[in-house]
């Protein structure tokens, strides 16, 4: 196994900076980011979270629609509190919505212009309105995520008498990860079958009175192999509410079973009702899987490793359902979400856990020119499938590899619902990735 | 102005050209302002995300077929790239050739760096570029962050330099530096009329540089010149560092758009002797008309090009009237960058439709050869005054106003606005690409295509009746413009009629 520390220069960009996390803002319905940045922020980072991944749009109030300072050099030499505080002003007046959530950019956090303070004056006046420092040198808008939440921690949210059985789910990034949404309601629906009640904080079902209820929840539940954690640990500090840290994506039966079981243990629910839901769940995926057996076992040209580009969350949800549910071998596996460096050793460890005592060799990574090198140098005697970004869709045609594209940015594919998460998202990834094989010859 | 290329750094938009985000009036008195010295930009009490001229520079030169670009910022300012690869996958495969990426890295600026210093990062991500993609060129483009810490960009491009031995250009585009992301075009045009362009060996009168975008209407182009006995060279995208350094040799430069070509077609004019034409851009007929024609006139083949539109007009004019017999009276709003707006507006009006609303981005209140933008004074000479704002994108303005005017169907060009006239019900075309609407031919496929947009339209109906818009009913009962600080703002009653509900 091997761990590498991030490369200085980044080509071919798999995430943004901080500022990114307005994305996340934009995923609660009716919340409102209001962005204090140079002009050309929402629409660069827009790009690779929004329009290049998946195709997703501005939805309710994303893209132009963004209130924003365009901090000009008026601002950079004499300061920007004025423009921020008349652009705020006016936002309650324009923009209809629940929560308003100030996001600074490189302009504003290098010239030290103190947002707290004027944001304070409105919380002052009883207006549902947090901020945020996103400065982009500070680090990934997987970073700008997790300190998007603690705004909402810190500044908004009040104590709240528990209610059983309520669940926050900390998951897929939103629009980081090409498939959120789709994922967010397949845990959702995984969830409720073992009789629990997701607070739906992002997504279609998504409001902001699920977060206001986020500390009523009983536990919070980290499906993740980090970005969430810190959320979590925060949560727990401030409401003592506990978490549940469970590091995969829950790919296929396997992995699916053992999440349901976890859970279900961890929320104390009555092992007959979590295994009389995995029955049903795995019948259900192994009459599709038995159709499909004669293909995948006869067909020429079958894949029989396969390379993941992708981050941590789905390169091991991905890794773990190919091999202990498909029968794959992984070769190379490249994390691309900047994970933190403390926690980089926990995540590798988790690329051990396979059965057959089978390793995936990890390489952390978010240069994806030094990925394309590493790719390009591998020796694979089969074609190999590569489940990656856009990015990856040139080296596979130079290889004569199979491509599936998993993790941002995406151009290549609409994405609207679709999730690989869970047994139903398994069948999907099968799909998906047998249809490029069959795609490929006829 | 005249344009120094001994500077490192193109001046912006705003001092050279007098250009101006904010502004609401009508297109004659726009003129007029402008012609008169008197065109003041309005500033904004609200405002909603843009765009910077970082985009255009980076954007722009990520196409070169053999050159490089390091982005000396943090990650997200290179959140654009992924874009300009998907627009470079396009090219590439109009053209034929085997895709790759855009060459594009990136120094990930850390708060180290923001504290200490960024020079040392840049100075490896150069030698990085160099190393894996060997170009022949490298080009630098800043951000808001290594502006504002004010990293020597110069000197550790100069040692860089003087290491690997080809040519590496600072592109001077933080987004901070200038309200109008054009001026990112000029960032790059100057960067290859300083370093990259050389005198011209031998002339070549035949040659016409074409400067273009994805450059789509290569073929027909190409056929139209050979009757003219000229050969065009396309570019700067998809051409190579050494194709780029020949454009001095060329007869005559022109462009698809004003706002783009402006600023190198007057540098070749005036640093090394190649003839700029300014002329309409060649959407619609009378545009494609002015455009050959000036041409023509440019490099004396008025006779060849009279024959040709002679010829074309004939073939046209059935189907254009039948088109016009469809589109009269058809109420239309237009939302492009400057030239795109002014020409579409005087091309959808050609073709009998009514322009109620026209909004550009932004607005050069003159061009680098000097006078007003040719496609603006154009619109001055129809009897009909036609309302215009300048509204950087502001999407505010842009739904206040058709939710009062709803026009027929809206006309737009950038990614991220027409789809909000769909969401309110409204038909909505987006041009992306730059030879839409060019010639006769395609004057006539576009017509089509607003007869297309506007016999079915229930993908918009649909989403209309189920989305809600962002925006308070407190807001869309004000004014358009009421955020809009123009101080010769025109009275509340001059407003009224100009937004009438038609
Ligand atoms: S930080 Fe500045 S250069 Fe970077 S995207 Fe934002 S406005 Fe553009």
């Amino acid at each position: 196994m091997r761990i590498r520390k991030m490369s200085l220069c980044v080509e071919q960009i798999r995430h943004v900076c901080t500022l990114g996390a307005f994305e996340s803002v934009l995923a609660i319905k009716r919340a409102v980011p209001i962005v204090h940045a140079g002009p050309g922020c929402v629409a660069k980072l827009w790009t690779t979270l929004g329009s290049q991944n998946g195709h997703q749009g501005s939805g309710y109030v994303g893209g132009h629609a963004i209130p924003c300072t365009n901090a000009s050099e008026k601002e950079v030499v004499f300061g920007g509190t004025d423009r921020l505080r008349t652009v705020i002003t006016n936002t309650f007046d324009v923009i209809d919505g629940d929560l308003f959530v100030v996001l600074t950019g490189c302009t504003s956090d290098i010239i030290g212009d103190d947002v707290g303070e004027i944001t304070r004056k409105f919380q002052a006046q009883g207006k549902p309105i947090v901020y945020v420092e996103t400065g982009g040198f500070k680090g990934s808008n997987l970073i700008g995520h997790e300190l998007v939440l603690d705004a909402i921690i810190d500044q908004y949210l009040q104590p709240q008498q528990v209610e059983p059985g309520l669940v926050n789910i900390w998951s897929s990034v939103p629009y980081q990860n090409t498939f959120w949404s789709g994922d967010i309601e397949q845990l959702n629906i995984l969830i409720s079958s073992l009789g629990l009640k997701p607070n739906v904080i992002f997504g279609p079902d998504s409001s902001v009175d699920a977060v206001n209820n986020i500390p009523k929840a009983q536990f919070n539940l980290v499906i993740s192999p980090w970005v969430g954690l810190r959320t979590a640990e925060h949560l727990e500090d401030k409401f003592g509410t506990p978490f549940l840290h469970y590091p995969a994506l829950p790919i296929g039966p396997t992995e699916t079973s053992n999440f349901l079981r976890t859970v279900g243990e961890f929320a104390g629910i009555d092992p007959s009702v979590v295994e009389n839901v995995i029955r049903k769940q795995e019948d259900r995926y192994f009459y599709y899987l038995e159709r499909a057996a004669d293909t995948l076992l006869e067909t020429r040209l079958l894949p029989r490793r396969f390379i993941t580009v992708a981050d941590s969350l789905y390169a091991l949800g991905i890794a773990k359902f190919l091999t202990n549910d498909m029968g794959l071998i992984p070769e190379k596996q490249f994390i691309t979400d900047d994970t933190p460096t403390n926690y980089q050793s926990d995540v590798a460890a988790e690329f051990a856990k396979f059965t057959n005592d089978i390793v995936a060799e990890t390489t952390f990574s978010n240069d994806g020119g030094f990925i394309e090198e590493e790719i390009r140098r591998l020796k694979i005697r089969s074609r190999p499938l590569i489940l990656g970004s856009s990015w990856e869709r040139v080296v596979a045609r130079d290889l004569n590899a199979y491509q599936l594209s998993v993790s941002a940015p995406i151009g290549n594919e609409m994405v609207l619902s679709k999730s690989y998460v869970g047994y139903n998202g398994a069948l999907q990834l099968v799909e998906d990735i047998y249809s490029v094989v069959l795609n490929d010859f006829m | 102005m005249s344009i120094n290329l001994d500077r490192s750094q193109v001046i912006i938009r705003e001092k050279r050209l007098k250009s101006i985000v904010g502004y609401q009036g009508t297109i004659k008195d726009l003129a007029e302002q402008s012609q008169s010295g008197c065109l003041k930009n309005a500033s904004r009490g609200f405002s909603q995300a843009t765009n910077c001229n970082s985009g255009c520079a980076q954007g722009y030169l990520s196409s070169i077929t053999d050159a490089a670009i390091v982005n000396h910022g943090p990650i997200g300012c290179a959140g654009d790239v992924a874009g300009a690869n998907a627009g470079f996958q396009w090219g590439q495969r109009i053209r034929g050739w085997n895709q790759r990426n855009v060459r594009v890295i990136n120094t990930n600026m850390s708060e180290k760096a923001v504290v200490f210093g960024g020079d040392k990062i840049l100075k490896e991500g150069i030698l990085k570029a160099y190393e894996r993609f060997k170009p022949k060129a490298i080009f630098v483009t800043t951000s808001c962050a290594s502006g504002i810490i004010g990293d020597d960009i110069e000197s550790t491009i100069k040692s860089a330099e003087a290491e690997i031995g080809i040519p590496v250009v600072p592109v001077f585009c933080e987004g901070f530096r200038s309200q109008i992301w054009a001026s990112g075009f000029d960032a790059a045009f100057h960067a290859l009329l300083t370093r990259i362009v050389k005198p011209a060996e031998k002339k070549r009168p035949e040659l016409v540089n074409v400067i273009n975008f994805v450059g789509s209407g290569r073929a027909l182009i190409t056929e139209i010149f050979g009757r003219l006995g000229l050969v065009p060279q396309f570019g700067t995208q998809y051409s190579s560092i050494e194709e780029i350094s020949r454009w001095s040799e060329a007869g005559a430069t022109i462009s698809i758009c004003g706002t783009l070509g402006g600023y190198m077609g007057n540098g070749l004019e005036q640093n090394f002797g190649v003839p700029y034409v300014t002329a309409l851009q060649p959407h619609g007929i009378s545009g494609f008309d002015d455009w050959l024609t000036k041409l023509g006139e440019t490099v004396g083949k008025e006779k060849e090009v009279e024959e040709y539109l002679a010829e074309q007009k004939i073939l046209a004019a059935p189907e254009l009237e039948e088109i016009k017999f469809k589109l009269k009276g058809k109420k239309v709003v237009v939302g492009m960058g400057p030239s795109f707006a002014h020409n579409y507006i005087r091309f959808l009006e050609d073709l009998g439709m009514e322009v109620v609303w026209g909004f550009s981005w932004h607005y050069d209140a003159k061009h680098d050869h000097g006078g007003c933008p040719s496609c603006t004074v154009e619109l001055t000479k129809k009897d009909k005054d036609i309302p215009v704002s300048v509204s950087d994108q502001q999407n505010h303005e842009v739904i206040n106003l058709l939710s009062k005017v709803k026009p027929d169907i809206f006309i737009g060009r950038h990614p991220g606005m027409s789809v909000w006239a769909t969401k309110m019900g409204i038909p909505a075309i987006m041009v992306s690409d730059e030879y839409s609407a060019f010639g006769y031919q395609g004057t006539i496929e576009f017509g089509h295509r607003i007869i297309d947009a506007l016999t079915n339209n229930n993908l918009a109906l649909n989403l209309s009746k189920r989305i809600n818009l962002p925006y308070t009913e407190w807001w869309l009962e004000q004014d358009p413009f009421e955020f809009l600080e123009q101080n010769n703002k025109r009275t509340e009653s001059e407003n009224k009629k100009n937004v009438a509900v038609r």
